[in-house]
């Protein structure tokens, strides 16, 4: 047992090696935010992930796109905690992830993200009291009227000021996803993970929230993950881009390799201004195409 | 009962009757045999032990649902154990229930009790599961724990759904307690109609069965109101 992780250490640090140079970005950073070292996610003999190697700088607004099963979504729920990786660890400010869900990091899923048996405010002010009240699960008394106070904020900064008393099943696509977003805020996590947030909402209400999210993590300077299928979602918002793609495909055994980080590419915060043209490098967008008929 | 060994077949073949007449006559003959008024309260004690025998199953189905639908822990030896213990008839455990229990009314209350948990806790064990994991994950990032998931998250969505399972159920609910007024009671509906079957009284059991009818309607239709009042934001509850 022993013999075999010492020997994935040591594969470990040799994939480094040749994994870190051509990607790394962030290597002036004396201690990045979040660190991704050597990991592997595999289900029985398929292999999701391998190799995995990351710095992320706090503050970060990094895209994970790529064809589907590709593995963002896995990797999504290895930040969050939901899996454990198979091999290698993520390191969250130099110390390993919680390996529960926790309130240091927010989340919004494609759908289910609400609680439809809340109302719009106490859906937001759920997250005030949870954490504060760990017997009841809820606050009373004035305790309570100040959460639902900095709840209101919070809801009136996302534009959800005029629903307060509603139910999540009264509002549109667009206003829950308002909604799961104003929720994943109000707890200040220090990382913010978006699983294809808008994959459900028509374009028009997609540019509004494009917007929105770009104007809080301005102002809260969040690191986000967001998967998206929309390559060109993927290039708008955000501040870099990793591309999830397998490089080896074995067709007699195609779980037998996983699925890497092919592309990091930082991108200039200066395309957000108004007017600014998120084209697509033309060896960039070929290569993707073979990509997607590969996969 | 055969009159004559020659005779192959019986047929009861009551004459066509007026049902107003005999409920009236009966009623009398019924208030001569056992000197109790058609309307007196005690007539009414079925309600009693059909509304603690659901109460007492629906709290029990709630904490056993919520136990092995959440938590793996309780839900590894429970989930089983329940799905083998519905399986039980519970009518054919009546005896062993009049000796544990005696004859008074708590084996009446058991035996509702005994034959509706094990549905309720199942159908809530289901929904407890169905509930998706999105939100349960979402939860744990606005800082719930395992104990506050259940109580704010689990128990409401829930809730509403275990009205929804009590009127389900409301028919087992009279099933049950009809067959153990019938056999062990002086008192209460299912008593009366096992009395006047004796009679063979169609014309008066007729009634009796839209009394009863008409009272789990009315049951029925007030856990639906209940519901909708509630819990407004529950879908299930619109129809």
């Amino acid at each position: 047992m022993s013999d075999r992780k010492s020997a994935a250490v040591a594969g470990g640090s040799i994939a480094q090696l040749e994994h870190d140079a051509p990607i790394s970005r962030s290597a002036g950073d004396a201690r990045p935010f979040i660190q991704v070292r050597n990991v592997w996610q595999q289900y029985g003999d398929q292999v999701v992930l391998e190799r995995l190697n990351l710095k992320i700088a706090e503050g970060e607004f990094c895209t994970l796109v790529g064809a589907s099963g590709c593995g963002k979504s896995t990797f999504l729920r290895l930040l969050l905690g939901q899996e454990a990786p198979s091999r290698g660890e993520i390191l969250l400010d130099g110390q390993p992830l919680a390996d529960e869900p926790d309130a240091s990091r927010g989340v919004v899923f494609q759908r289910y993200s609400v609680f439809p048996h809340l109302t719009v405010l106490d859906n937001v002010a759920l997250g005030l009291e949870l954490p504060r009240a760990p017997l009841l699960g809820r606050l009373l008394g004035r305790r309570k009227r100040d959460a639902r106070e900095q709840a209101a904020q919070m809801l009136h900064k996302v534009g959800l000021g005029h629903a307060l008393d509603k139910y999540p099943a009264q509002l549109s696509g667009g206003m829950q996803q308002r909604l799961a977003i104003a929720q994943a805020l109000v707890m200040k996590p220090r990382v913010l993970l978006l699983d294809e947030p808008f994959g459900a909402l028509d374009p028009g209400i997609r540019k509004d929230m494009h917007k929105l999210l770009l104007e809080l993590w301005r102002e809260t300077r969040l690191t986000v993950f967001m998967v998206t299928h929309d390559l060109s979602e993927g290039f708008t918002l955000g501040s870099r881009i990793l591309v999830f793609d397998k490089p080896r495909i074995d067709p007699h055994a195609p779980g037998a390799y996983g699925a890497r980080v092919t592309y990091d590419i930082p991108l200039h915060e200066g395309r957000h201004a108004p007017g600014a043209s998120a084209g697509l490098p033309t060896a960039l967008a070929d290569s993707f195409r073979t990509a997607y008929q590969g996969a | 009962m055969r009159p004559d060994a020659k005779v192959q077949k019986v047929y009861l073949y009551p004459k066509p009757v007026d049902f107003r007449k005999s409920i009236n006559g009966l009623a009398a003959l019924v208030e001569l045999d056992i000197k109790v008024e058609v309307f007196n309260p005690v007539l009414f004690v079925f309600l009693k032990r059909l509304g603690s025998g659901l109460a007492i199953a629906a709290v029990a189905g709630l904490c056993l649902g919520v136990a092995a639908g959440t938590l793996p822990l309780f839900g590894a030896p429970l989930s089983p154990l329940l799905t083998v213990l519905s399986m039980v008839p519970p009518l054919a455990i009546l005896p062993m229930l009049f000796i544990v229990f005696g004859l008074g009314e708590l084996s009446k209350v058991m035996l509702i009790v005994i034959g509706i948990t094990p549905i309720l806790a199942r159908d809530l064990e289901q929904r407890a599961r169905e509930i998706p994991r999105e939100l349960l994950i979402k939860a744990q990032t606005l800082g719930a724990n395992t104990w506050t998931l259940i109580l704010r998250l689990v128990l409401p969505q829930l809730l509403p759904r275990l009205l929804i399972s009590l009127r389900l159920v409301l028919g087992s609910a009279w099933l049950f307690l009809i067959a153990a007024e019938a056999i062990a009671s002086t008192d209460g509906l299912g008593y009366r109609i096992f009395l006047v079957r004796r009679y063979m009284a169609m014309d008066v059991i007729l009634p009796y069965v839209a009394w009863i009818t008409l009272l789990a309607w009315a049951m029925d239709f007030s856990l639906r109101r209940l519901t909708q009042l509630l819990f407004p934001w529950y879908e299930g509850a619109k129809a």
